[in-house]
């Protein structure tokens, strides 16, 4: 864990980019329009009339409760110690996201958000959810040092926050106020909050290069981001460092971690990145579609077939009644390209 | 002493009157359920498709859609030994089809006598089934989707029917024919003496072009037992991790090998709406007769 604030960690970046010959230098470029770079134009889901939008809160098992409204499932654990926020959608929803969590938890301030991702359908409240908080500081720390004023802490994957500071004066740039406070490396990275352990476990390269799943472990309960969503076939944003691979991986270590209770049904529980609470039954129906998919996918690979052969074969065809879109943002279309894509490249293995 | 034996009787006396009441005044809105006992199935309708098991590739008289005859074509039965698919019982839109004792009894409100749930348990995997009869709505969407599925349920006469949703994806046969979870399933138990008929009919805008509709048999036993079902996943097949078992993409080996099994047109197997109707039958002139291969 790297307790480094934003600026520094985007100076970091800034100068490791320098230094590996990336030519992403967000100063230079400013409000630029984004040209030719990384950060590809992906439009992000579509955004509704936020006023209309209610929020929903299920408790979903032991301290957890799942809150929809729009954008990604918001995970909430509340106890003695505070309140821990898993994503917090749009920025519209944040008063709306608010008010729920205070009828969950009164007074209790919000001491932890941790996003599963960068979408902005994932961090646009990260704000106001941070400034409505307070972390938990004392020692050195005071009140007029930065970490006494930020409110609460906001963790990610560093690879988060890098795709953050790349995409800096482009259309797709997170305000810097929605930027962690804190990013981690490697693989795992441990908390223990309201007498709870909580592990926000890296699954490399899946949704995007930067995906969290955060594991409530004595609620027994996994919030898995949107490496694992239950609306439509997995959104791969090859952009920011997604792969099919990296989707099967993530699937295959959900069902590693859940264990459901007799006959299953039950047990732990998962939260997806879009749509209903879900158990391991669930999620193994799901791994099971995209591994088939990806299957058939890679032998016509094999046979030598091209993207618009595999296209017109459409290897999707007897899931896509339930999981395929032929508009919107993210089509049963790029859905098969990114598949071919990853087999094509050797990044379809999901070993 | 005497005292007390005095006001004994006089509770007594109340308690009776009370009961006398209830009977001249309550007695009509305290429907009794007629369905309540052990039941065994029997076979009588689609015994190689319920006790044997069906045969793979074989979709006659099912009205499944195209995207569902490709799912029947891919399933592997080497699935079943994957452990995350070992101990999955039915779901409610099968499991009236199994095998086992079937049990049914009533929960109701100790003071009020009104009616809260109806519950089933069927012995193989334990198929335990809530039907809520106390007026309750549905949850919401994104509530968990369970194998038994969420049931609310209405006496119609001595009829009980029963509206199921939130059911987790299974399936209509036991031979890869899935449903998916958007499906839901009206499904009617109706008594007449010591059988019971159960009747379902299951929508599915994701694999069924029209509404499937099926009948169970069932006999009332007298001293029933149930046993229970305990069920733990073992790796049967060493796998790479991952691996998930399943047919080439367009494979229709296994309705092929059944059509000539059984001196078949293939289009016959393949399943539709269509192929539920007897017009269906008249368009194929007779083959050998098939009967005697049964
Ligand atoms: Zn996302």
């Amino acid at each position: 864990m790297h307790h480094t604030l934003s600026s520094s960690i985007r100076l970091a970046v800034r100068l490791s980019l320098a230094a590996t010959g990336l030519v992403l230098c967000t100063v230079a470029l400013g409000a630029q329009p984004a040209r030719g770079r990384q950060v590809q134009a992906l439009a992000a889901p579509a955004q509704p009339d936020f006023s209309q939008v209610q929020v929903l809160a299920t408790r979903v098992q032991g301290n957890v409760y799942m809150l929809e409204g729009a954008g990604g499932n918001v995970t909430v654990q509340v106890g003695e110690q505070g309140v821990l926020v898993v994503d917090t959608q749009f920025a519209p929803m944040a008063d709306k996201l608010l008010a729920e969590i205070r009828k969950l938890a009164g007074d209790k301030p919000i001491r932890f958000v941790i996003d599963t991702h960068g979408h902005p359908d994932h961090v646009g409240g990260n704000e106001r959810m941070r400034r409505s908080g307070t972390a938990v500081f004392g020692g050195n720390v005071r009140n007029d040092d930065p970490r006494g004023e930020q409110g609460a802490v906001v963790i990610a994957h560093e690879n988060v926050q890098f795709a953050m500071v790349k995409a800096e004066g482009t259309p797709q740039a997170t305000p810097e106020a929605n930027w962690p406070t804190e990013t981690y490396t490697g693989d795992q990275y441990d908390l223990f909050f309201n007498d709870e352990a909580v592990q926000l476990l890296h699954q490399p390269a899946a949704h995007t290069d930067g995906d969290t799943m955060v594991f409530f472990r004595k609620s027994d309960v996994l919030s898995t981001g949107d490496v694992f969503v239950t609306n439509g076939y997995p959104f791969i944003d090859r952009a920011h460092g997604g792969s099919i691979g990296g989707i099967l991986n993530a699937l295959n270590r959900i069902l590693d971690i859940t264990v459901p209770r007799d006959k299953q049904e039950g047990g732990t529980m998962v939260i997806p990145g879009h749509g209903r609470i879900c158990d391991e039954g669930d999620v193994v129906e799901y791994r099971d579609m995209i591994t088939i998919i990806r299957d058939r996918i890679a032998a016509m690979v094999a046979k030598g077939m091209n993207l618009e052969q595999v296209r017109a074969a459409r290897p999707t065809r007897d899931y896509d009644g339930r999981y395929g879109a032929t508009s919107g943002f993210w089509t049963t279309d790029m859905f098969i390209e990114a598949v071919y894509a990853g087999v094509r490249d050797g990044a379809g293995a999901g070993k | 002493m005497a005292i007390k034996l005095g006001l004994s009787r006089n509770l007594g006396g109340s308690a009776f009157a009370g009961l006398l009441l209830g009977l001249l005044f309550n007695g009509p809105t305290q429907a009794q359920v007629t369905q309540l006992g052990y039941w065994l199935p029997i076979y009588h309708e689609d015994f190689d498709e319920r006790v044997p098991g069906p045969s793979a590739g074989d979709y006659a008289g099912l009205p499944i859609n195209e995207a569902l005859r490709l799912r029947g074509d891919t399933w592997d039965p080497s699935l079943l030994t994957v452990p995350e698919h070992q101990c999955k019982p039915h779901p409610s839109t099968y499991g009236f089809r199994g095998i086992g004792t079937t049990r049914i009894w009533e929960t109701r409100d100790p003071e009020t006598q009104q009616l809260i749930k109806i519950e089933t348990h069927i012995e193989w995997e334990a198929q335990h089934r809530v039907i809520w009869m106390d007026g309750r709505p549905h949850p919401p969407a994104s509530a968990p989707h369970t194998w038994q599925g969420f049931s609310t349920g209405k006496l119609e006469g001595d009829v009980l029917v029963a509206y199921t949703t939130h059911l987790k994806a299974g399936w209509i046969r036991r031979n890869g024919l899935a449903l998916s979870d958007q499906a839901t399933m009206t499904d009617r138990f109706y008594r007449h003496g010591n059988l019971m008929t159960h009747v379902y009919v299951i929508e599915d805008p994701v694999y069924l072009s029209e509404p499937l509709v099926r009948t169970n048999g069932f006999q009332l036993v007298a001293n029933g037992t149930m046993a229970p079902y305990p069920c733990r996943p073992a790796v049967e097949i060493p796998r790479p991790k991952g691996e998930v078992p399943h047919h080439d993409f367009g494979d229709t080996a296994a309705s092929q090998e059944f059509a000539k099994q059984y001196n078949l047109p293939l289009e016959a197997v393949r399943g539709g709406a269509n192929t539920a109707l007897p017009e269906f039958m008249k368009q194929f002139r007779p083959a050998a007769a098939p009967a005697g291969q049964r």
